[in-house]
């Protein structure tokens, strides 16, 4: 049995890349206590979302360990795997939502996959995760008739359908008009809370996580470059996470990406 | 010289890139085998494909099927009556029928019909992220989403080709008999004594069975592995209309050779 700690997922000193010359992640630790909602968070293409397919198990680190509910992922065979992946709901950035399946048979997905329940009781459980994130009113609707809040809703209640230990959000905010992106950071909150699990979001949106986060984890240049509570990062003197929080445009982070000198391009005939 | 070489290197490049490409369609193939039982425990799900691929196939498959015999009916009296056999027009009818145009050609529509809608259909669940979706809720898009359409088509193609076979006989005969005039008794005495149940009927149902495979392999497969962007899924479906056709007309060659050499 595994054994119950603190953390429900750990990294320890893990190293990933996607190809052979380039590493995204260069030994990075990080531990997600039980009970927490948690933000990662880092400019684009810094390894953010590398980091929930780390834990998801859909890739495997090159150096490091992973380890989730007390068992390293690496080295689960893909029936353990999947047994796993059955207790970690995902959220998707667009949804992902089958096309071809309304709203309802969207939520009785994983629900009729994994569990040999009566149709009755698939109806009340779907109702409920669909009452969940307000949506229980568009059961009947087709992914194509949702909007983009209201698809992302729906991911969501489908995410939770199974009631899982973890939550792994992908940038949960992007594309959403200001009332849905504060109905998703509110839901993100409230379902972690009423179901006891943790969540982990990837994100760049500030603002709106700094509000319903318990810790966060600022990474960049494949190590984290600053952790604390919403409270320590917003008081922070680090340079990069200034930036990055207040938004401005220069800084640590370059504006400009490396080039020639200005006369050399202009004058120079670099490219010509 | 050294163009040579750099011309040979690339020669190389390209084979071991056509090798790899064949040995990850054969794992792939593997993979969908092995997981057959699961697309016949859940049948609900190779039932609704075999009325997406099959089903919905027979309009064109019927219409096709019936042109093509009216064709041959009218050509092919015309040339055996210049050599006074044109009694034979059902042996020549039913044996072109079974033995090539029914099985190719109906394959080549399935192709075209089925195989480029499978193609894009998984082409584009992979690129809206629903197949990784099915990944992470831990059900196996491989067994969910690739077999059940690998089979329900399966299933579809044998018959869709005798389908296609049954409707240009009827068509021949609604050219020979009531429009040219040829005797009703000779057309069908003549083909019933030509046709011979495993020369001509078994070994049509092996090749559907054979250009079926070929094609729901190409289809499933490219889809799979389709870029997930909409250039990458437009290119995908192409390739499999192209691929899939070329694998049913050289696949044709071989079996014929094997099937009718001597007959």
């Amino acid at each position: 049995m595994s054994e119950i700690t603190s953390d429900i997922a750990n990294l320890t000193d893990v190293s990933f890349g996607y190809d052979e010359s380039r590493l995204i992640l260069d030994g990075i630790s990080m531990s997600f206590p039980r009970g927490k909602v948690i933000a990662i968070m880092g400019g684009s293409g810094c390894g953010k979302t590398t980091i929930l397919r780390l834990l998801a198990g859909q890739v495997t680190p090159r150096l490091g360990e992973v380890d989730f509910n007390g068992r390293s992922v690496a080295r689960l065979s893909k029936k353990e795997l999947y047994a796993m992946r059955r207790q970690i709901g995902f959220l998707f950035q667009f949804g992902a939502l089958f096309s071809d399946l309304s709203v309802f048979e969207n939520v009785a997905f994983p629900i009729r996959e994994h569990l040999n329940l009566p149709e009755e009781m698939i109806r009340d459980l779907v109702l409920m995760k669909l009452n969940a994130v307000g949506l229980r009113g568009a059961a009947s609707l087709f992914t194509n008739e949702l909007s983009g809040g209201m698809a992302r809703r729906v991911a969501l209640a489908r995410a939770i359908a199974l009631d899982p230990l973890l939550m792994l959000y992908d940038e949960p905010f992007t594309g959403l008009d200001p009332i849905s992106l504060g109905v998703v950071g509110q839901l993100i909150r409230q379902l972690n809370d009423a179901l006891g699990t943790t969540s982990v979001l990837v994100t760049h949106d500030v603002v709106e996580s700094l509000k319903i986060v318990d810790y966060v984890y600022f990474i960049g240049k494949g190590c984290v470059l600053a952790s604390g509570t919403p409270e320590e990062i917003s008081h922070t003197t680090d340079p990069f996470v200034k930036q990055f929080i207040h938004g401005e445009p220069d800084g640590p982070v370059p504006l400009h990406m490396k080039a020639p000198e200005l006369s050399a391009d202009f004058f120079g005939g670099a490219h010509a | 010289m050294k163009m040579l070489i750099e011309g040979l290197r690339g020669l190389g490049r390209e084979t071991q890139a056509i090798l790899t490409r064949l040995g990850f369609i054969a794992r792939f193939f593997v993979a969908l085998i092995r997981r057959t039982p699961e697309s016949f425990v859940r049948a609900s799900l190779t039932l609704r494909e075999i009325y997406f691929s099959g089903v919905l196939s027979l309009a064109i498959i019927l219409v096709s099927g019936l042109f093509i015999g009216m064709v041959l009916a009218l050509q092919g009296y015309d040339i055996l009556s210049t050599y006074g056999a044109g009694d034979s027009l059902g042996v020549l009818v039913a044996l072109s029928l079974l033995r090539e145009l029914g099985p190719v050609v109906a394959a080549l529509l399935f192709a075209g019909r089925a195989g480029s809608a499978i193609t894009a259909e998984i082409g584009l669940m992979k690129a809206t992220e629903q197949l990784d979706a099915m990944d992470m809720m831990a059900v196996d898009p491989i067994s969910r989403v690739a077999a059940p359409r690998f089979w329900g088509g399966m299933i579809s193609m044998p018959l869709l080709a005798a389908m296609f076979s049954a409707a240009a006989i009827l068509g021949a005969y609604a050219i020979a008999v009531p429009l040219i005039g040829m005797d009703s008794g000779a057309f069908w005495g003549n083909m019933q004594a030509a046709v011979d149940v495993r020369v001509d009927i078994l070994n049509s149902i092996v090749k559907s069975l054979v250009f079926g495979t070929l094609v729901l392999l190409i289809a499933v497969f490219e889809g799979y592995d389709a870029k997930p962007t909409a250039e990458g899924v437009s290119s995908a479906t192409t390739k499999t209309v192209v691929y899939s056709s070329l694998a049913i007309l050289a696949a044709d060659f071989i079996l014929t050779i094997f099937m009718f050499r001597g007959v």
